[in-house]
């Protein structure tokens, strides 16, 4: 396990030097603007937009650090030769893939708990200078905690991501990886499309095929729940156990596949 | 540092200062020769809510905020703009999208109904299509009583239908969420049918209760159109007996208030001097008058 943690270490610590943290800067200030921005150009509505912009720029740079990060993680490793070093040690290559795959995952979350903190500070300053009798308007809080949840799912994405990503790199090019990682993406937003082909015209054996990729590909819409928790709606725990769950089934099923794909590659 | 690397330095930033001024300049000259292209029409690409909900790949809510930020933009363009034909006919599909791409859009609703029921030339002058997104609205939330409320206003206001108005706000009180105005309101609007007095206790209560700033002011603006609306019933048969009078309608408010009919120029809520067309007599609200125009001409 020591061993798991020693690469994740290492991931984390890459990722820093990399210069990740310049995509926090990145959303502050969009933050920021966006809160002094849209207050001119929309009628009301200026937190919702905020609320909605915040979450879908956290979820964006972290799709594409995810993506990006992700891809080059075993790719990297091989450019430069590195691998023969770290393999000569007292590793295995699935504690390899796990630890690659548990830092990047680490750097996110970090990533995203700062977000998250740039994101309420922005929403407290909002509702601070905003006078009781339009507060009234809105349909939750500007702090409300429940916006945490969004966050928490942004999150369960981006282990499918980054799952995604370390898949692909383990036996593809950086590019295709890359290509492939966001295909699955689309695909995981359409997938509820695939499920339902008959109402599209398609033949009964279309129809079929559709269903059986719907099972096969992870299904990410149930992870945005960002419409409901800025309209104060509920989202229950156990909506956010199953689809986690759900997700984290196939983020198993992804690691599983890419040590045995990394086992069978030679590097002698 | 050498004298030689000084040097180059200088001259690294002699040309950074030279190009970056010939950059500019060259962009000026551009600027000034050539006429950015303006399309005549304004194209909707993507005109299915449907396909647009698949296109944003999950960032429904943040897309719905464009698309309203989108639809308001619209119509505030559309409205100010000198064209003779102002075209709104984008304002409904842009309001569609929003719904659609965030189906819980409250003032998406609220709001686009009054723009698109909002006469000409100040907006599309559409109630149907004001009704159509309230009906989408409330099959979204069917407790939501306020689009009730305002699919009964858009009835009475703009159609002039108090019974169907009646009927919306009948359907709305019997939400276990709506206020308890909500049925006398449906009652006095049957009976007092097409009486100010019915609008005026309509509009009262949504500059009350108004979510949003933009309707209050919208409430207010017109509460203060029916105060002119009962002015000029008033100022009307003052015109009319000095044509009795002098055979001639006045060329002015000043010849009225020479002859002693009224004090002084009668002036709107807003302070603007109502319009006398000199040729029929008729009293109304100036053209420059925000309160400009009021709905029975419409």
């Amino acid at each position: 396990m020591s061993a798991v943690l020693i690469v994740a270490r290492g991931v984390f610590k890459d990722s820093i030097r990399d210069r990740v943290p310049y995509n926090l800067l990145f959303f502050a200030v969009l933050m920021m603007a966006a809160s002094f921005l849209l207050a001119q150009l929309t009628a009301g509505q200026d937190v919702k937009i905020i609320k909605d912009l915040g979450l879908a720029a956290a979820s964006l740079m972290g799709v594409l650090i995810a993506i990006f990060i992700g891809i080059g993680l075993v790719a990297k490793e091989v450019d430069r030769r590195s691998i023969y070093s770290l393999l000569s040690k007292p590793i295995t290559r699935s504690q390899f893939i796990l630890g690659k795959y548990l830092g990047l995952v680490l750097t996110l979350v970090a990533n995203l708990t700062v977000m998250a903190i740039a994101y309420y500070v922005v929403l407290a300053y909002l509702d601070w200078h905003t006078p009781a009798n339009v507060k009234l308007g809105w349909e939750a809080a500007a702090t409300d905690p429940m916006l945490l949840k969004a966050f928490a799912l942004i999150g369960v994405e981006l282990m499918l991501v980054t799952a995604l990503a370390l898949f692909f790199s383990t036996f593809s090019s950086t590019f295709l990886s890359a290509a492939l990682t966001i295909a699955i993406y689309v695909i995981g937003h359409f997938n509820e499309d695939l499920r339902s082909l008959e109402s599209f015209g398609a033949s009964p054996a279309l129809a079929m095929l559709g269903r059986g990729l719907y099972y096969a590909f992870p299904n990410l819409a149930p992870l945005n729940v960002t419409a409901a928790v800025v309209h104060g709606q509920a989202v229950s725990v156990q909506h956010m156990l199953l689809a986690s769950g759900s997700i984290g089934l196939y983020v198993a099923v992804l690691l599983v596949a890419s040590t045995l794909i990394f086992e069978r590659r030679d590097f002698k | 540092m050498s004298t030689q690397s000084r040097r180059r330095r200088a001259l690294h930033w002699i040309a950074f200062v030279v190009l970056l001024v010939g950059a500019i300049g060259t962009q000026t000259v551009i600027n000034g020769a050539f006429q950015r292209f303006t399309p005549t029409q304004e194209v909707q690409w993507v005109r299915s809510p449907g396909v647009m909900r698949r296109l944003v790949l999950g960032f429904d809510s943040v897309a719905a905020d464009i698309y309203w930020i989108r639809a308001v933009q619209y119509y505030g363009a559309t409205k100010l703009a000198k064209a003779e034909n102002k075209d709104y006919s984008f304002l409904f599909p842009l309001l569609d999208i929003t719904t659609t791409l965030d189906p819980r859009f409250n003032i998406a609703y609220r709001f686009g109904a009054i723009l698109l029921s909002e006469g000409y030339p100040n907006g599309p002058g559409r109630p149907d299509e004001a009704i159509a997104l309230l009906e989408k609205g409330i099959r979204e939330a069917p407790t939501k009583w306020e689009y009730y409320l305002d699919a009964g206003f858009v009835h009475y206001w703009w159609r002039r239908d108090p019974r169907a108005a009646a009927d919306w706000f009948l359907r709305g009180s019997k939400l276990s969420t709506a206020p308890n105005w909500l049925q006398p309101l449906a009652a006095s609007v049957l009976a007092e049918g097409g009486d100010q007095l019915a609008a005026r206790v309509l509009w009262t209560q949504l500059a009350q209760t108004a979510e949003q700033d933009w309707m209050r002011r919208t409430a207010r603006t017109r509460l203060q159109q029916l105060d002119a609306e009962a002015v000029i019933e008033q100022l009307q048969p003052i015109v009319n007996s000095f044509y009795d009078k002098t055979s001639r309608f006045p060329m002015g408010w000043e010849e009225i208030v020479r002859a002693g009919l009224v004090r002084g120029i009668p002036l709107d809520p807003t302070g603007v001097p109502y319009s006398l067309d000199p040729v029929s007599g008729a009293v109304d609200v100036a053209k420059d008058s925000s309160l400009y125009p009021l709905r029975r001409g419409l």
